[in-house]
């Protein structure tokens, strides 16, 4: 018998069951993207039938990091850029956990972008939802990695010299095997696709266009967008890494220019995840690792009998 | 060293074999009834560099390198990049025996590879042979390997004629050779060995050096470990399944033992992209319920700052190991310090609470790193063992009976679900997973699937089922009860009361004082001090934090006046009796050394007789002393 008997129970689930009974008052500003985030999570969590104590968030430093406060599950929220790395353990230990990292676009594509670029290479089975407001929200309004080119602030008075990052193209040279963006001012495919990414077996990386009304004002509020997916005027196969690439190209430039883009970007259903390659070479145990420990029959080895004869 | 003693030293170049020959050679000597300690020097480089292991070799029990040494094998450095006079490092091809003669005993043997090196190439070096009445064997032993096998059996031909001088039986390394190597080359190695031997016995005045290896026996069957062996099964032995790392010297180590293991034993490794994330998927896997361990040395430490904060404040059990080398920045990485235990004292933003032991030996390291899990996980709270280049790296023989405990994998004060449904929630049925009011400060947790046990961690201050808060008193309560599990940890130990070590005798006048690595060293200088008619006892130091500030403060109160010793350039474990006593400087000198090899016995008679005792200069600047507060 699991020690963890909210893994895998299936049951009829509202989307309420995520709202905890005691909510607290959100610290997010009237009419921020961060309660599109939220909502859309508990509604792929109730259509998936999660039970709360399967689900593991992880966040990190920022308005976004606090997802896991205003969502019933089990919840980390960690330091500032590194969700990814606590998350991707604790998906190790126990896989049977539905693990989702969050953090906004300075803490996975700043601060944690080495973490980002090494768990897309690395494919593990989790999904990471990005923020993106391309701005410091918190910290009152500074200039992001992902802010347009002469984006003037506090801290970058004379308009930002760089270049913003393109999230999607790096998420998809680093590895990442479903990429998809959503706006949080379009619930419905925010849902499904994140319903998607969960499913999926892999890393699944969402971008998530959350408008700040206080910090960004001058940015759009990420209105009017269109689907890529749906539109007949963008032609692509999101299979194939080639076309893939060029749509993203061609949707990270259209964002500074007022078009918002959004879908499914890539989808790679063949590839395995981390997890099943490590287990493919013998690294990693078939059963959970967690569940080991709560199993009396199980005995465990000890360095007397196993390694002390070469030593001797 | 005494008369009985062989030590031996093994020179050569970085990849010309030397770390296995002398492991070789040690572990025969040990199943052949002595007692051997090992000592590593070398550089930070693949190829070439002058490197040596020493061995020493007695009847007795042994607890350090020894004083210089009496037995020079120089293979020399068959990778020498550049042999050229005008090179910035010198003619390294000549180094290995060139740069060891200053250490060597007086009646001492070199043995050469004459095939290799040429002694016209050493200054005054006949004159110093003479001077210091040293015995020296000029042999081919690159020929004889050539002959019979390959270059790199040279080794062998330079153990065995080390054999045949120092009268060790030839099948006790024969035989350590039939399990050691593989068939084909066995066999080859053999007759480079016999040819070596037999030609030094017939050609060469063996008989002429006093040097020796003397004859024993163990009364128990001994195991030849390492430091970092014994951190590696301690966390076998407590359950642990699960490490992450990033490689860096001298950690690497304990690194590999455990991912070589894991595997077969059902557990995970992770090399990972840096040291955060290192210590951040520990934190994952344990967060999850696996015991798990992270660990580095200092600059990789340095990343682990973060995640160690973040540990403490949402109190999930983590062991780290830390190496430390001598800094700052990437410093001298294959040289042993102690410099950075203040570093992983207090290291991450905020009050620091959190556990650390710093192991004086090999059996200590298993025994601390063992108490290290059981402490992370009951007390939920980061431990720590802190050790260095030294410890982890040299092989002493250590009782088989040691290991001999059972396995451990209790995950500490974690509830099951059953348990879950009678503890109290808050109104969103998320579990009080931080609750005020506990006995000992522990407040048990649940685990991520559990049934009825979700909660928020965070590294934000916050209220009994994790929500994030400033209230005041809820800070106070929660802060409070995190520092008290420092003052149960420190009631545990003190009851069990085993890990720092006292020697000498109890009313001795002179105190000497050190941590972690140092122990045996000191020791052994003190039994020296009193054999020459001193009075003094040694306290070795393992628990950092808490501190045992009554043990110390006794220690203390019980001498006229201690001298402090440790492998810092700015006596931070001195300041840290001071600040955890409150006062004492004005009785502690310090003795320090910080030039990138460890204490020997000999620098501490020495800085205790002349800079201490007599209050003079010391000869020269191996070493520092550093008077007390007031002179």
């Amino acid at each position: 018998m699991s020690a963890f008997s909210a893994i895998g129970e299936e049951t009829e689930k509202d989307q309420n069951e995520f709202t905890p009974g005691l909510e607290p008052q959100p610290t997010w500003c009237p009419g921020c993207g961060d309660f599109g985030v939220l909502k859309a999570l508990k509604g792929a969590a109730a259509e998936l039938g999660l039970s709360p104590d399967e689900m593991m968030v992880m966040t990190g430093i920022g308005c976004s990091g606090k997802l896991n406060s205003y969502f019933n599950s089990y919840g980390f929220h960690t330091i500032h850029g590194r969700s990814l790395p606590i998350a991707r353990a604790a998906k190790l230990a126990n896989p049977g956990l539905t693990v989702v990292a969050a953090g906004g676009d300075g803490d996975g594509y700043g601060i944690g972008g080495n973490h980002f670029m090494h768990t897309a290479r690395e494919n593990h089975d989790i999904t990471y939802i990005v923020f993106n407001n391309e701005i410091f929200g918190l910290t009152k309004g500074q200039t992001s990695p992902t802010s347009p080119k002469g984006h003037k602030s506090k801290t970058q008075p004379h308009g930002s010299a760089k270049t913003p990052l393109r999230p999607l193209s790096l998420s998809l040279n680093a590895g990442a095997s479903y990429i998809a963006r959503t706006a949080a001012v379009n619930p419905n495919q925010a849902k499904e696709i994140i319903v998607e990414a969960i499913e999926h077996d892999g890393f699944s990386h969402v971008d998530f266009l959350t408008q700040c009304p206080t910090w960004n004002k001058d940015a759009r509020q990420y209105v009017p967008y269109i689907d890529i997916n749906e539109s007949d005027d963008y032609e692509f196969d999101n299979t194939n890494r080639a076309e893939a690439s060029e749509m993203m190209f061609e949707t990270e430039n259209a964002l500074h220019e007022g078009t918002v883009l959004t879908g499914r970007y890539y989808v790679d259903s063949d590839r395995p995840s981390y997890q099943q390659e490590k287990k493919q070479i013998g690294e990693m145990p078939e059963e959970p690792l967690a569940e080991r420990y709560f199993d009396d029959s199980y005995e465990w080895e000890r360095s007397y009998d196993k390694f002390l004869d070469k030593h001797k | 060293m005494t008369d009985h003693e062989l030590i031996w030293r093994i020179a050569g170049g970085s990849g010309d074999g030397i770390a296995s020959t002398s492991q070789n050679f040690a572990k025969a000597l040990m199943r052949a009834g002595l007692h051997v300690f090992t000592h590593r020097h070398y550089p930070s480089r693949i190829r070439g560099g002058h490197t040596y292991t020493e061995v020493r070799v007695s009847a007795d029990p042994i607890q350090s390198r020894g004083d210089g040494y009496n037995f020079l094998l120089a293979l020399g450095d068959s990778f020498a990049r550049n042999p050229s006079e005008g090179a910035y490092y010198g003619n390294e091809e000549i180094k290995p025996l060139s740069e060891n003669l200053d250490e060597l005993a007086e009646g001492g043997v070199i043995v050469y590879d004459s095939g290799l090196l040429d002694t016209s190439e050493i200054e005054d070096f006949d004159e110093r042979v003479e001077e210091n009445n040293w015995h020296v064997y000029d042999i081919d032993l690159r020929s004889m390997a050539r002959e019979h096998g390959r270059e790199v059996m040279r080794n062998t031909a330079g153990v065995a004629v080390t054999c045949a001088i120092a009268d060790i039986e030839p099948d006790v390394i024969k035989s350590l050779m039939s399990d050691a190597m593989p068939e084909k080359i066995l066999e080859p190695n053999f007759e480079v060995f016999d040819d070596a031997y037999e030609t030094v016995k017939s050609e060469y005045d063996v008989d002429a050096p006093e040097v020796s290896a003397p004859t024993g026996e163990h009364d128990e069957e001994q195991v030849l470990i390492s430091g970092s062996d014994a951190i590696a099964y301690a966390a076998i032995d407590e359950g642990c399944r699960f490490i992450s790392g990033y490689p860096m010297t001298p950690w690497t180590e304990v690194f590999v033992i455990m991912s070589q293991n894991l595997p077969e034993l059902g557990g995970i490794s992770e090399q990972v992209e840096d040291e955060i994330a290192a210590a951040a998927l520990a934190m994952g896997a344990s967060h999850a319920g696996v015991k798990a361990m992270s660990g580095s040395s200092g600059g990789g430490f340095s990343l682990m700052s973060e995640p160690l904060g973040l540990a403490e404040i949402t109190e999930t059990p983590i062991v780290l190991v830390e190496a430390m080398r001598a800094g700052p920045s990437t410093g001298m990485p294959t040289k042993p310090e102690q410099s950075d235990m203040e570093h992983v004292l207090y290291t991450s933003q905020g009050d620091s609470h959190r556990i650390v032991f710093a192991p004086g030996t090999a059996a200590e390291a298993y025994d601390q790193t063992r108490k290290a899990f059981q402490i992370a996980y009951e007390y939920q709270i980061p431990s720590i063992v802190l050790y260095d280049q030294k410890l982890g790296g040299e092989l002493s023989n250590v009782p088989a009976s040691v290991f001999d405990e059972e396995p451990n994998a209790d995950l500490g004060s974690v509830l099951s679900e059953a348990e879950l449904e009678e503890a109290p929630h808050d109104d969103s049925g998320k579990y009080q997973r931080y609750q005020h009011d506990t006995e000992n400060g522990v407040s048990p947790r649940s685990l991520p699937g559990q049934k009825g046990g979700r909660y928020l961690a965070t590294g934000n201050e916050h209220m009994p089922a994790g929500h994030i808060s400033e209230d005041p008193d809820n800070r106070i309560a929660q802060m409070n009860r995190r520092m008290q599990k420092v003052e149960s940890i420190r009631e545990e130990l003190d009851e069990d009361g085993e890990f720092n070590t006292v020697y000498g005798p109890e009313d001795a006048d002179y105190g000497l004082v050190t941590f972690g690595s140092q122990q045996g060293t000191v020791e052994e200088a003190a039994a020296e001090l009193n054999e020459k008619g001193h009075s003094v006892k040694v306290l070795g130091v393992s628990e950092l934090m808490p501190f045992p500030k009554e043990q110390v403060k006794s220690f203390l109160d019980s001498v006229d006046e201690a001298l402090v010793v440790e492998m810092t350039a700015s006596a931070q474990f001195r300041g840290l009796v001071q600040k955890e006593l409150g006062g004492y400087g004005d009785k502690m000198s310090s003795l320090l050394k910080y030039n990138g090899n460890p204490f020997e016995p000999l620098d501490i008679v020495e800085g205790f007789e002349t800079a201490l005792l007599e209050g003079e200069a010391l000869p020269d600047n191996r070493t520092k002393f550093v008077p007390k507060v007031g002179e």
